[in-house]
């Protein structure tokens, strides 16, 4: 009944890549994998894994300390490392550029740091309704501490940012716009330049989620002039436990440093401190250096292939995979927006996501089901979960099919055939 | 692992016509149960006359593990004593946690969810309804509502 994948040029170079992710040739249940949960964590390519190793085996000590030859690999590999982090997103200075454990980690490095001195009862921080739970609770705890209001901007039924709305809540009490450049649970990419267009018009500094979209986008923080950018690792092909802040300078200088410690002071008295420069003042002891080398060769590793080609080749996948799923029966794609990453977020009738993740999962799929850390969203679109396929390059329209006939088997398993 | 161990006919006919769903006539010791995991949120409802469980009911959303263990839990357990109810919470436990488990003949249609323990990530689904059973047992004023 399927069609049957039809491979084009474009597939036949991007199976290629896929050679580079050794845990992709495995089976699960007997079956091939097909890693389908990119948008949760994606898979590392061998040049990743080698990085992280030659990083551990021939460089490793602590950073920015020692004078011993170690230390100064150590230390040159993880600032070459944040050099690489600057290039990628065209960063003026590589004081812009924050190592963290991750995005979530990096925007409460902004709400602690950089809102909470600021915010007045009766201010406001704009998000939207369709924000990870990671771009939601780091704002309701600064509102909360300091009398400030949480305010979100709504979405369309399509999933999109209602962009109208967004404008009438942008008021002279916005102190920070914080929105999500893709939506992790449906994939939408936001309008981002006109944000950040519409929020600095009343002067308010603008913080992007980019855990969905670094993946799928060539950046740029110049062009796009947004104020901070926060990503990670491990959803770009890197490792987990590192992360990304990018801050524009004037910014970062101004913040206090959130997390004391080694590493963020030039010298320490009882009775006084004085706070390293930017980028150490918010790098409280020491860093994950391995995952910052693992990060700078996912960069690599990516820019290599080409970001554009990729997202033109993710954008294909999309398309097909929004076609053969749209033909089953029952089944409602969540998040309908034309402009979105490689994800497919859906219900099927009579069969929970979760039904649907185990029985995917005995084929060798694997899927996200769940509320994807975005409750809000499913609220709006009256579902407790939904099951969500996410795509990165190295995936197949040959794995798109398995998905789709899966998903009408399970169908059919539960409909008593 | 099959999945039709997992999904055996008896679960999918309990997910597709859950048995005892919706809350009773009469006042009821009652209690949420909640996987944030995974979003399933069940409400059971328990009529306790002296120590004899006279009505089980329960309402909410989940997967159809946990809506077909919840539905089997409230046909087992009503006309049962709470000492009765308390012991095939047990056994109930035992079969989804114990790989060698035997699966004795008082649990009748219970029994069907064996098949869950082949899949550890699914235990939690079949064993809410019978932990918010315990939370409502242990409520000892009736009527009483956790809304």
């Amino acid at each position: 009944m399927s069609a049957a994948a039809r491979p084009d040029t474009a597939d036949l170079e991007f199976a290629r890549y896929r050679a580079d992710f050794p845990i992709l040739a495995q089976r699960i249940h007997g079956r091939p994998l097909a890693y389908l949960d990119n948008a949760a964590s994606s898979q590392r390519p061998r040049a990743v894994l080698d990085a992280e190793r030659r990083y551990a085996e021939e460089m490793h000590a602590n950073v920015h300390r020692g004078v011993h030859t170690l230390s100064q690999r150590a230390t040159d590999a993880f600032e070459g490392a944040r050099e690489r982090v600057r290039l990628f997103l065209n960063a003026r200075s590589t004081r812009e550029i924050i190592f963290t454990r991750g995005t979530t980690e990096a925007i409460n490095l902004v709400a602690q740091s950089y809102a909470r001195p600021r915010l007045q009862p009766g201010d406001e921080i704009l998000i939207s309704w369709l924000e990870h739970h990671a771009n939601i609770v780091p704002w309701q705890m600064v509102t909360a501490a300091t009398g400030a209001r949480l305010v979100v901007a709504p979405i369309t039924r399509r999933g999109e940012l209602d962009l109208d709305g967004f404008r009438d809540l942008l008021s002279d009490r916005t102190r920070l716009v914080a929105l999500a450049h893709v939506s992790n649970a449906l994939g939408t990419v936001l309008p981002v330049r006109e944000i950040v267009e519409l929020a600095h018009a009343r002067g308010v500094p603008v913080l992007l989620d980019g855990a969905q979209a670094v993946p799928h986008f060539a950046l740029d923080v110049r062009a796009l002039d947004c104020d901070f950018y926060a990503f990670s690792g491990h959803k770009l092909y890197g490792p987990t436990g590192i992360g990304v802040l990018y801050g524009r300078e004037s910014l970062l200088e101004a913040m206090p440093p959130w997390q004391g410690g080694g590493d963020m002071i030039l010298s320490v008295s009882f009775g006084s401190t004085t706070y390293n420069t930017l980028p150490f003042k918010f790098e409280a002891g020491t860093p994950h250096i391995g995952g910052a080398v693992g990060l700078a060769a996912a960069i690599d590793y990516v820019e290599a292939i080409g970001l554009r080609r990729i997202a033109a080749f993710e954008h294909e996948l999309l398309g097909y995979a929004t076609e053969r799923l749209d033909r089953i029966e029952g089944l409602r794609i969540v998040g309908t927006a034309p402009a979105k990453a490689s994800l497919v977020s859906f219900t099927l009738e009579g069969v929970h996501p979760h039904d649907l993740g185990t029985i995917l999962d005995q084929d060798g799929i694997a899927i996200r089901t769940g509320h994807h850390c975005a409750m809000p969203v499913m609220e709006f679109f009256g579902v407790p979960a939904t099951a969500r396929a996410s795509f990165a390059f190295y995936n197949t329209r040959a794995e798109i099919d398995r998905l789709a006939d899966s998903v009408g088997a399970a169908r059919a398993l539960f409909r008593g055939r | 692992m099959d999945l039709k161990d997992l999904y055996r006919d008896v679960i999918l006919d309990h997910n597709r016509h859950p048995r005892n769903f919706g809350p009773p006539a009469r006042p009821a010791r009652s209690a949420r149960g909640h996987n944030p995991l995974c979003g399933d949120q069940l409400t059971v409802y328990a009529v306790i006359d002296g120590d004899i469980v006279r009505e089980l009911r329960f309402d909410g959303t989940g997967c159809a593990i946990s809506v077909a263990s919840a539905s089997l839990m409230t046909e087992a357990l009503t006309g049962k004593t709470v000492a009765e109810a308390n012991r095939l919470f047990g056994l109930v436990h035992d079969l989804l946690t114990r790989a060698d488990a035997p699966a004795p003949p008082e649990l009748g249609k219970l029994a069907a969810l064996s098949g869950v323990r082949g899949f550890p990530s699914r235990v939690k689904c079949a064993s809410l309804c019978w932990h918010t059973l315990q939370a409502a047992l242990a409520q000892s004023a009736e009527p009483v509502s956790t809304e």
